[in-house]
């Protein structure tokens, strides 16, 4: 039964992934993500499950490609310097074909960086990080109910594209406490995974789970494979939200906590009579690149704000694809921009989009 | 009529093997691939197949595969051991894979105890890339990374993995062999045999080093190779039962 609490960002999350019949947590410490990995030790041993604390990050990741290998739900959870750690793993679990889920909650770096929210992992996450030709499908989530929609949809992904599936999420949401619907527990999942090596049995052909592709008409042949699953993606899995964007000449673009604090800067201009609106995109990969276009299309402008010094506003700009200006309003280092300075800037957009327009109708000039 | 009394282990493939004139590998795989069979384990053993030379094992032993990362092979196993802890995992590593960048990966896992068994194959040097040297180059031992030759006070000793792994508490059976005489072949197959039957019975992580040849990397014919292991790794390197579970035999 789906049940209403107050629950931590990491908490809530971890309880989604159990409810989602995730059985198998190896992980490594590290701040501000924690509290997920000790709920995990916690409860998934209540429910049968597996809970281990590896020797590093680089060991977490490898056991969650065996246990995925193997065919149950499993799941890994880190910080920007141990996703760092991760890559090579999660490459291999990419080219191995493999679902797992991999929680990124972002603390700030590069380096050591410190354990306050940003969100500066966008391009390790959505550009690779890992080496060879690969994507995640990336989910950013922008509250504690969130976190628990997208982990029961990142366990469901990662099994349907048998590609690991990543959440990326910030400090803020991790720490913060909100009101959360759990969904009921889902039984134990039986998706069918008869490429799993789980033994072959008798009389049966033995299972491979590689990599290794030597000869290159091979290995292109897998690359293309790879790509077109990526293109199914993009074409079935593209996630986003509009807020106030139908007659929206001033769009904010922003994922995740940034999302929220935009929301709230669209409301404050709005009530200026400034026509602004919000464009949230919830899945990075694949990147919700239509609607901006459209919206671009439309004439409007846009405002790009992230908890970095500018990432996302590159794929921004690649979907505007020179139509409209695009400006970039961002905060590193764990700060975390008021609102009010959001707003000012969307405003400031707003009048300089206006004074292009009287100028030289129909065009649009530098932002 | 004759009688059969030698013939391919049904789980090692009919197939022409990749591996150099006079390398130890192929002789290695038999010998798993022997175990697993009187142990009667292939329907539910799971390979995890390294990085090097020997990566190609899972064309080889005819059992369900997975080829992890560079050292990672104790880790990826771990997680299959967690998943299936009533299938036969095991790792087959390289002295490269197991004793560089893996060392992490195997000294915690033999901490753990996790009950897999672990196949180290130490020819002193790395195969697959060109003869670099390896943490378990023998000092004096020239690599194409070490021209003049191993140097304690430049490169370090030579990692002895079995005595370093003996330290730890939770290993249930570590044995080092090698195969370069046929009695010392004989001697390594019920090593091998010994630390699948360990995790068989559930006894906890196994253990075995065997010492191998490259006759290619280290520049000579595979029967001087076979006596320059006698003569130089085996001093460093001694044939010996470190530890024995009670009730394995």
């Amino acid at each position: 039964m789906a049940e209403k609490v107050l629950m931590k960002g990491n908490e809530a999350l971890a309880e989604a992934a159990i409810r989602a019949g995730c059985r198998f947590f190896f992980g490594y410490p590290i701040t501000p993500q924690n509290e997920l990995l000790e709920y995990m030790a916690r409860h998934l041993p209540e429910v049968g499950g597996t809970f281990l604390q590896s020797e590093s990050e680089i060991g977490a990741i490898n056991m969650v490609f065996g246990a995925a290998c193997a065919g149950v739900r499993v799941m890994t959870s880190s910080s920007g310097p141990g996703i760092s750690l991760k890559q090579e793993g999660i490459s291999y679990i990419a080219g191995s074909e493999v679902p797992a889920v991999i929680v990124n909650i972002m603390r700030t770096g590069p380096g050591l960086g410190g354990i306050a929210p940003t969100q500066s992992d966008y391009f390790q996450a959505t550009k690779g990080g890992g080496h060879g030709d690969y994507r995640l499908m990336v989910l950013a989530p922008a509250s504690v109910q969130e976190m628990v929609d997208l982990t029961a949809l990142a366990f469901e992904k990662a099994d349907e594209y048998r590609n690991p599936v990543l959440i990326l999420g910030d400090g803020v949401l991790g720490q913060m406490m909100e009101p959360v619907v759990l969904p009921a527990p889902s039984p134990e999942k039986t998706v069918e995974k008869p490429w799993a090596t789980t033994g072959k049995g008798d009389n049966e052909k033995a299972k491979l789970i590689t990599s290794l592709y030597i000869q290159p008409e091979e290995a292109e042949r897998f690359c293309d494979h790879l790509r077109a699953k990526y293109s199914a993606m993009e074409e079935r899995e593209t996630r986003f939200e509009c807020y106030r964007t139908d007659d929206a000449e001033i769009i904010a673009v922003a994922y995740g906590t940034a999302a929220r604090l935009c929301m709230a800067a669209v409301d404050m201009v709005r009530e200026k009579g400034i026509r602004a609106g919000l464009i949230r995109p919830i899945t990075l990969f694949p990147f919700p690149s239509a609607p901006l276009r459209k919206a671009a299309e439309g004439g409007a402008w846009f405002l790009t704000v992230e908890l970095s010094t500018g990432q996302m506003v590159e794929d921004v700009r690649l979907a505007v694809g020179g139509r409209q200006p695009v400006a970039f309003y961002g905060r590193s280092g764990g700060m975390v921009p008021d609102p009010r300075v959001i707003a000012a800037r969307l405003e400031e957009l707003a009048e300089k989009k206006g004074n292009a327009e009287t100028a030289q109708p129909n065009e649009g000039g530098a932002a | 009529m004759g009688t059969k009394v030698f013939s391919r282990p049904d789980c090692l493939r009919d197939v022409a093997s990749h591996y150099c004139p006079g390398c130890h590998h192929g002789i290695i795989h038999r010998l798993v691939a022997e175990a697993i069979d009187e142990l009667e384990l292939a329907p539910r053993t799971i390979g995890v197949a390294p990085v090097g030379c020997s990566v190609f094992i899972y064309d080889y032993i005819d059992t369900d595969f997975i080829q992890a990362p560079h050292g990672r092979a104790p880790a990826v196993a771990t997680g299959v051991k967690r998943a299936l802890p009533d299938r036969i995992v095991f790792t087959y590593q390289g002295d490269g894979d197991l004793a560089a960048i893996g060392t992490s990966e195997i000294i915690h896992t033999a901490a753990r105890g996790e009950n897999v068994t672990v196949i180290f194959v130490n020819n002193a040097i790395y195969g697959m890339t060109g003869g670099q040297s390896a943490p378990t180059t023998l000092l004096g031992q020239s690599t194409t990374t070490a021209p003049q030759g191993r140097d304690a006070g430049a490169d370090g000793a030579p990692i002895q993995v079995c005595e370093m792994l003996n330290t730890l508490q939770r290993p249930a059976f570590i044995s080092r062999v090698s195969v370069h005489t046929p009695a010392q072949v004989v001697r390594a197959k019920k090593a091998i045999r010994r630390a699948f039957q360990c995790q068989q019975e559930g006894k906890g992580f196994s253990f075995v080093e065997v010492l191998s040849a490259c006759p290619t990397n280290w520049g000579m014919t595979p029967l001087d190779a076979n006596k320059w292991l006698e003569q130089y790794m085996l001093p460093y390197y001694p044939i010996k039962d470190f530890r024995i579970p009670e009730g394995v035999q």
